[in-house]
């Protein structure tokens, strides 16, 4: 399995030397990428690696600053994703785009329907051509239904379906494997290897390096939006993989603080949204950072979301400091002690068209009026000192956070949230797309506040940072409370096994 | 009316993701279905109250008075269905039936001016199009401009001027009233209309991709869909049938001045969304915005017909559209309740 | 909208300093006012009296007064197409009930519960069952129209106390200000300051710019518009009690299709459609650049149609003509980054 690519003269597809920058940020500086037909090639790196840009760009969403993309070994330039789809390349983003009003059928072929007489859609044809592509994956789901409601796992599943059904010659998955089960992953893999061994060129993203192991036989690695290394995996190990990817070694990225635990300072008991999350219990007492670990889906932020107050529950309770909180508020939440920095930065975290200092500002108005007007002083005296606290690079303070880059949004986030004065801290994904340098601050922060006092609960899909981080990890499978796990005893096939019900099975 | 099916869905076992399908299919045909038998009841009971209603002349009245407003309704419902609003249709409605009357006036051949009226109302459909494409505007300030810029040309062109029924030819007078028994010509035009383009959306790539884009406009650009092409088609159509409506409202009542078809954008509007066609994009149909303004014409006859004072007329389409909106919108939470609660046992049943 | 030099920098990227005092539309807008009134009074002939500016002002008064709440509720990302109906809700209610023989004075606390009610039915239609305001308004826009017709009919009524009338249509001594125009400046100046200088005016540009972003900062999105859309329905049918005095007149059909030329002037003024930006000030100066601008037209004998035209194109220009500048902006900055690298 790990033998070189069987085709080695010319690239299906591949990079030369691009470049893509976004504003201040450049996502990838001159990498190259040459996928072979025959071949699963995996793309390593991590979050805010420019892993998704690299795959914009062979998709022909981004068009590149620099360099050029070839398809048989000629320059091309894709005028958009439908020029690069019908040049055979089929992507599965990380995030499914597909169409809720429309059926899964509709779906799959949208833009492509076989088509009868006079160019008239056949419906017939889609619904047989579907039931196909079901049955060669094993899925069992209703082509008719709308995709409206459908589960995470089973939009991937509805994403592959279409990525299959172009016959493509390049497939590019975008970690299509994280909210699926065990035996839905050997399914997909064995759909894979059948593509490829069809001479199918594969381009393969996955945090579990496990997968990238056992599915592809070469790697490239990027980091900080550079190539680092384009290898065969064959000799290589996991260790070495990590060390490409973070650069340094990995304990530099956790600085945990041993701190005193104190009282509880969140109880939630048996909270339980219908379909959602069930009878979820748990404490975060007070200078104590607990993990909470599970697969994409399995409702850790949901459980947030509820906690503080953004969804309403069906059933339980939620007590901040021995007081309980009414549901479904979150300002009565945060005059509780509680704050939320939450897992979509730019749509939950932060008003993109707001300045840096209103961004600040917004959860603690508060402080900066006096008999009901706002001073902007005041306003703007704490937006200096909380961005001088949290080492936020930024132009002016008046300018709008959407100029500013990924890690130093999410300061902004934390510093509004910090600003509040928060006796229990949420943080969901905190370090999900920042730069390594950014992602060890905000760690150093999180220890700190801990040791300060917070109590801070983290939800993390990035296993290292749980274990690095959290003084005690929860583990949510299915909308359920799995398992507790203490520091001593979390390792990261404990937590994968919590988190799949499997026995088997390793992550990063 | 929808409880027991809910109740009655939940004892499938899993994967019941598939019985979903059937239950929201059910919901949206009971949707136009629930108009046809509001519209039924509505039209008996007057019918058992006022005898003379019903007759051959007061079917085909209401049929005639239906036409127009169903024509403008296809059109506004494919654009909604992109996820956008003209609410220029009654600006163009006006100059479109001036444009036609003038040439007819001056000895024009009839179906010249028809063909002008939808080719004139075509190219206004397209300066909407390419405006809501070029600017990335939200269509509703774009089309509320053009509603101002339209109507002020067809004023300042117009001036006092009317069309009356002496300066038409005798011919599209008669076309604009007789029919087959009690069916209007008008109204065949009119099915045919909406049969073609019902067929068109549902049968067609690019039907279906107006549904594609309204449900979801980024995903659209991703599976390749030109999108910027698709809405200018859309409006191109909607202002093609508007020249159309406009053409057949001079032969309908024979009189078009600078103030025709003022407000009409929003009997429009009140018919697609009444019909289903849900304002968001990427639902409904032609079919059931057709039948949203049969229902909301049908009911200007019955109040007079039934003893009910005129001026009751406009408060009831305003309670009509908000009770329409507001069943749909208590529907959509429910099913969306139905499907969440469903997806974690789903998820279950196909684990290992 | 507004912003244009906020998007520049954001394809400039932070390295080069931003620009300053970039031009602003409501800025633009202001000093376009500032051209037509200087123009108007030099040129035009029967402008510069005090009785032409007093009338000016009044006929502008109904749009402006509603502009106020509007443009809060806009800024707040929605937007109330009944206003022109409950103004004639209002006053057909009014006129009804002069016609019963009811106190005036009570039947103007009616008038304001009734707005309060219309606003109310509204606001509850949007924040509790989630529709789309623009579709709600459409309907309680055909109601409330509908309503006021069953209130009074094809009946005018004209008979008010004489004093009131006066209110209505007067003016401050031999000044060019007409009388209710104090009241509106007290509103504009108490809704500049909540807009601009309070925390709930933040909560109106949270909950516009982007509502769960606001909701997940504590903002209390749903009562912000709540609100919004209370204060509309009051200030409409205050304006629906003016414009009866204003002329003289009780119709079901008063002030038809006032809604659109109050979100035209909202939007002319650089209040984005969109939600989350705009200034009253832009919007003031909008709804008094299209009155100036309908005034100066009649003065020269303009029909009434052309000058539809005119707040047509503003309107269309006004909101294209930012954003394809900053596409054009955008693609060129492009173009030069690109050169670089």
């Amino acid at each position: 399995m790990n033998e070189p690519g069987p085709d080695l003269a010319v690239p299906v597809l591949a990079l030369e030397g691009v470049s893509k920058s976004f504003g201040a940020v450049r996502a990838l500086r001159s990498v190259s990428l040459s996928l072979y037909a025959g071949e699963a090639h995996a793309l390593a790196g991590e979050n805010g690696a420019g892993k998704s840009t690299l795959i914009k760009v062979l998709a022909g969403v981004h068009r590149p600053d620099e360099g050029a993309v070839l398809l048989d070994g000629s320059v091309v330039e894709f005028g958009g994703p439908a020029a690069a789809r019908d040049a055979g390349v089929a992507v599965i983003y990380q995030e499914p785009t597909l169409f809720p009003d429309l059926s899964v059928a509709e779906n799959i072929f949208m833009g492509r329907q076989p088509r009868r007489s006079f160019g008239r859609v056949d419906h017939r044809a889609v619904r047989q051509a579907v039931a196909a592509l079901f049955g060669r994956l094993g899925v069992a789901m209703d082509p008719e239904r709308p995709a409206q409601g459908l589960s995470i796992a089973d939009q991937q599943l509805v994403e592959i379906a279409k990525a299959l059904s172009f016959d493509a010659r390049v497939l590019i998955m975008d970690e299509p494997t994280a909210a699926l089960t065990g035996s839905e992953v050997a399914r997909l893999f064995a759909v894979v290897r059948a593509l490829r061994e069809q001479g199918a060129a594969v381009l393969f993203i996955s945090h579990r390096l496990s997968e990238v192991f056992e599915l592809c036989q070469r790697v490239t690695t990027l980091r900080d939006g550079a190539l680092v290394a384009a290898e065969p995996l064959a000799g290589l190990t996991e260790a070495d993989l990590v060390r490409r990817m973070v650069g340094r070694t990995l304990d530099s990225l956790y600085p945990k603080q041993e701190t005193e635990v104190g009282a509880v300072a969140l109880d939630v008991s048996r909270l339980t949204r219908e379909g959602v999350f069930t009878d979820v219990s748990f404490q975060v007492r007070s200078g104590e950072i607990v993990g909470l670990a599970g697969l994409v889906g399995a409702g850790r932020s949901e459980v947030a979301r509820a906690v503080f107050g953004i969804d309403r529950f069906d059933a339980g309770q939620v007590a901040v400091s021995g007081r309980r909180l009414r549901p479904g508020s979150p300002s009565l939440a945060m005059a509780a002690g509680l704050a939320l920095v939450p897992e979509d930065r730019r749509a939950q975290g932060l008003i993109m068209q707001m300045s840096v200092e209103r961004n600040i500002g917004l959860a603690d108005l508060k402080a900066a009026t006096t008999a009901g007007f706002v001073s902007r002083r005041t306003e703007r005296d704490r937006a200096v000192d909380w961005a001088a606290k949290l080492q936020v690079k930024y132009a002016r303070l008046s300018d709008l956070v959407g100029t500013l880059s990924g890690g130093n949004q999410q300061k902004v986030v934390l510093a509004k949230w910090l600003a509040t004065g928060p006796r229990v801290l949420i943080v969901d994904e905190p370090t999900r797309g920042i730069d390594v340098g950014t992602k060890a601050e905000v760690h150093r922060l999180l220890s700190q506040l801990a040791a300060d006092g917070v109590a801070v609960l983290m939800i993390s899909s990035d296993l290292p940072e749980i274990l690095g981080m959290a003084d005690r990890v929860l583990v949510m499978r299915e909308g359920r409370i799995s398992a507790e796990i203490s520091r001593a005893d979390a390792t990261e096939q404990a937590v994968v096994a919590a988190a799949t019900g499997a026995t088997a099975g390793s992550a990063i | 009316m929808t409880a027991p099916t809910t109740a009655a869905a939940e004892q499938q076992p899993p994967p019941a993701a598939g019985s979903a399908r059937g239950l929201l299919d059910r919901v949206l045909r009971m949707r136009e279905l629930a108009i046809l038998v509001v519209l039924a009841v509505m039209l008996v009971a007057t019918q058992i109250d006022n005898t003379s209603f019903l007759s051959e002349q007061g079917i085909k009245d209401l049929l005639l008075n239906a036409t127009i407003l169903v024509l403008v309704a296809v059109g506004e419902a494919v654009v909604v269905i992109t996820g956008n609003v003209d609410l220029s249709v009654g600006s163009v409605l006006g100059v479109t039936a001036f444009a036609a009357g003038d040439l007819l006036k001056h000895g024009g051949n009839p179906v010249l001016s028809v063909a002008l009226a939808v080719v004139l109302g075509a190219a206004l459909g397209a300066f909407n199009g390419v405006l809501v494409g070029i600017g990335q505007v939200p269509s509703l300030v774009v089309t509320l401009g053009t509603l101002y810029i339209i109507r002020a040309l067809d004023s300042i062109w117009v001036g006092s001027r009317e069309i009356t029924a002496g300066l038409l030819p005798g011919g599209y007078k008669t076309f604009g009233h007789d029919g087959v028994s009690a069916v209007p010509y008008l109204a065949l035009l009119a099915a045919v209309v909406l049969i073609a383009v019902g067929y068109f959306l549902r049968n067609y790539r690019s039907g279906r991709e107006c549904y594609a884009l309204g449900s979801h406009a980024q995903a659209a650009a991703l599976a390749g869909v030109p999108v910027r092409r698709r809405v200018l088609a859309a409006f191109v159509l909607c202002g093609a049938l508007a020249g159309l409506a406009g053409a057949l409202y001079l032969a309908r009542f024979s009189y078009a001045d600078a103030g025709t078809g003022s407000g009409y954008e929003l009997t429009v509007v009140s018919a697609v969304v009444v019909g289903g066609v849900g304002f968001t994009g990427g639902s409904g149909s032609v079919h059931g915005a057709a039948l949203g303004a049969l229902l909301l014409t049908s009911i200007n006859s019955v109040l007079p017909a039934i003893g009910v004072s005129s001026v009751w007329v406009e408060a009831i389409d305003g309670i009509l559209l908000l009770l329409a909106i507001s069943v749909d919108r208590v529907m959509a939470l429910r099913i969306a309740g139905l499907l969440r609660s469903r997806a974690r046992p789903a998820r279950t049943g196909t684990n290992d | 909208m507004t912003d244009i030099a906020g998007t520049a920098e954001q394809s400039r990227g932070l390295r080069r300093p931003p620009l300053n005092g970039a031009l602003r539309w409501d800025t633009v807008v202001g000093a376009l006012l500032i051209v037509l009134l200087l123009i108007s009074f030099s040129t035009v002939g029967g402008f510069g009296n005090a009785l032409n500016i007093s009338f000016l002002i009044g006929n502008t008064l109904p749009v402006a007064a509603i502009a106020l709440p509007m443009t809060m509720l806009v800024a707040a990302g929605e937007i109330d197409l009944s206003v022109g109906s409950t103004v004639g809700l209002s006053g057909a209610v009014m006129g009804a009930l002069w016609n019963h023989g009811m106190n005036i004075n009570e039947i103007i606390v009616i008038c304001a519960v009734l707005g309060v009610a219309c606003g109310l039915v509204n606001a509850l239609l949007v924040t509790k069952l989630g529709l789309p305001s623009l579709a709600v308004t459409i309907g309680t826009m055909a109601l409330y129209r509908g309503l006021a017709q069953v209130v009074l009919g094809s009946n005018s009524v004209t008979d008010f106390p004489q004093n009131y009338l006066n209110f209505g249509s007067g003016r401050l001594g031999g000044t060019f200000l007409p009388t209710a125009a104090l009241p509106w400046l007290v509103l504009a100046a108490a809704a500049v300051v909540v807009l601009h200088a309070t925390g709930f005016g933040r909560s109106v540009f949270a909950a516009g710019a982007s509502a769960e972003a606001a909701w997940f900062a504590g903002v209390r999105v749903k009562r912000v518009k709540l609100s919004l859309f209370v204060a509309t329905g009051l200030v409409s049918s205050l304006t629906g009690v003016f414009w009866v005095l204003h002329y003289a007149s009780a119709t079901y059909n008063n002030a038809t299709g006032l809604e659109l030329s109050v979100v035209a002037a909202v939007l002319l003024g650089g209040v984005d459609f969109d939600g989350g930006r705009g200034t009253l000030g832009g919007a003031i100066a909008g709804v008094f650049l299209l009155g100036t601008l309908q005034n100066v037209m009649s003065l020269a004998d303009v029909s009434a149609q052309s000058q539809t035209v005119v707040t047509g194109v503003l309107l269309t220009v006004s909101v294209l003509g930012p954003r394809v500048a900053r596409q054009v902006f955008a693609a060129s900055i492009h173009q030069r980054t690109r050169g670089k690298l």
